[in-house]
């Protein structure tokens, strides 16, 4: 196959005004976050039912549903990418599977680093296998495998095909992997729709909590979109580059 | 991948003698539908093709059957004087040696093919690509039970645990069932790539999560003289997976193929 079908040409007339809305996304992502900051730590009032550093370490809930949302958008996009990608083969698809997930690895991590450090005050131990926690590693581990798995293929077609066939797998064991998890045991608080009697430092959600979440929700969701678009474009580029150096060659 | 027929093609010889026909009248026949009986006889013949080459190459399940061996060896010695009682991690050391010593065989299931240059010839021949991942996916599991059947003897000789429970063995089948249905898929996958052996394990076993878990409970409860109605919901999720991912796979194994 011929390597323009590689990268479709950017028309230079188009790339101002995507600059001018790149910027604009950015700057307001930027705003959303700090505001999130301010929200998590000043605005939203303390749980009245903790105390002490429960209490405080509380704070870092908006932080955590916050990544742990973006990372199920970026994992549901990734889906979505590899699904399209198969079905019209643009490789345009299958870069943003692959930047879904480079973010979701991040924003999943990001979440486990601050349940972490949420769950050492409150249930004393910085790990233990709660099915949410067992789900979120198993599947970011399926996904850096995806990662990998991607480096090791050199044709560009196959390497977009093999890792959208690998996402559909992968999408349809996770939750399988959540409901063996929980049926192993849970202490982990539901704080929405329902409660586990069993939890450990729960809480209910007041006015203030649930303006600061919507403000998380929104910040990390535009978090996503944003780095979504930039790593789209490296991606883009780079394949352009690839091509330009196998012209040459 | 493109299949280019060669000049001389029936078409000619038929014109010389004097009988014209045109082009489009004779295409190649390709064998591929029809018929739920030769269907399967298809899927049989794959399987079989599979089963006689390693009678005679004796490469997979003998690999296997000794790396299970070593790898009770090794559990024993690793749990000998720490664990108060071996019914404690019977279940989890034979669903771990399982899953390990099952990608041995995965990972030969299409190298070998790829290595002895039969894959291009395995997929120009006249069959649906399903018949041929039935077909494989049919020797693969042979292979895993019958690495099963000398591992259950070995954990009894080790540990001293007697796992030849109907429970446990049903477990075992449909987790068997559950990991060579993606292990076969992701076996295609993976047969081309550089590092094909170290990725496969990386791939598959994060997807096999619910198959682990689900194994080992089903197996502890059985150990534990608990009753059927307490680990039902296991078996079902066991059952579950094996339909959920067979179809998957059955629906996504053709788009494999599509260039070499």
């Amino acid at each position: 196959m011929s390597t323009s079908t590689l990268t479709a040409t950017t028309r230079p007339t188009t790339q101002r005004s995507s600059h001018v809305g790149w910027l604009i996304l950015s700057l307001l992502t930027a705003i959303t976050m700090a505001a999130l900051m301010g929200a998590a730590l000043l605005y939203a009032k303390p749980a009245l039912n903790l105390a002490g550093d429960e209490q405080m370490a509380q704070r870092i809930f908006y932080i955590h549903i916050g990544s742990v949302i973006g990372c199920f958008v970026a994992f549901l996009m990734s889906l979505i990418g590899s699904i399209v990608y198969l079905n019209k083969r643009n490789l345009d698809w299958d870069r943003v599977a692959q930047a879904s997930v480079e973010i979701g690895i991040v924003l999943g991590m990001s979440t486990t680093l601050a349940g972490s450090i949420w769950s050492k005050p409150t249930w004393n131990t910085y790990w233990t296998w709660d099915p949410r926690l067992t789900t979120t590693t198993i599947t970011l581990l399926i996904y850096i495998a995806y990662l990998l798995f991607r480096n090791g293929i050199d044709n560009r077609y196959t390497r977009a095909r093999f890792s959208s066939i690998y996402a559909l797998f992968a999408f349809l064991s996770v939750p399988l992997t959540y409901y063996s998890a929980r049926w192993f045991r849970s202490i982990h608080p539901i704080v929405f729709n329902g409660a586990n009697p069993d939890a450990q430092g729960s809480f209910n959600i007041g006015e203030t909590m649930s303006q600061t979440l919507w403000v998380a929700t929104i910040g990390y969701c535009l978090l996503f979109s944003t780095l979504l678009i930039f790593r789209w474009r490296q991606l883009r580029l780079q394949d352009r580059i690839d091509a330009l150096r196998e012209e040459m060659e | 991948m493109s299949v280019s027929l060669p000049a001389s093609s029936p078409v000619e010889a038929t014109a010389e003698l004097g009988v014209v026909q045109p082009l489009a009248t004779s295409p190649v026949i390709m064998h591929t539908g029809s018929g739920f009986g030769r269907y399967w006889r298809k899927v049989w013949l794959i399987m079989a093709k599979d089963l006689r080459i390693e009678l005679r190459a004796k490469e997979i399940l003998v690999v296997m059957i000794a790396f299970s061996a070593l790898a009770v060896i090794i559990f024993g010695l690793a749990f000998d004087l720490r664990v108060p009682r071996a019914t404690m991690v019977v279940p989890g050391v034979l669903w771990g040696i399982l899953l390990f010593s099952g990608i041995l065989g995965l990972n030969r299931s299409f190298s070998a093919e790829q290595d002895h240059q039969t894959l291009l010839a395995l997929l120009l021949a006249p069959i649906d690509r399903t018949a041929l991942y039935l077909g494989k996916f049919l020797a693969n599991l042979l292979f895993m039970l019958l690495m099963a059947v000398v591992l259950l003897p070995m954990l009894l000789f080790i540990f001293d645990v007697n796992l030849f429970r109907f429970w446990i063995l049903a477990a075992i089948l449909l987790g068997s069932i559950g990991y060579v249905a993606v292990g076969t898929l992701f076996a295609a996958l993976t047969a081309s790539i550089r590092a094909r052996e170290s990725m496969m394990p990386i791939l598959l076993l994060p997807v096999m999560a619910p198959v682990f878990m689900a194994g080992i409970k089903v197996a502890e409860q059985v150990l534990d003289g608990r009753d059927w109605t307490d680990f039902q919901n296991w078996l079902g999720m066991l059952v579950a997976f094996d339909l959920i991912f067979l179809t998957a796979a059955f629906l996504l194994f053709d788009l494999i193929w599509e260039e070499m």
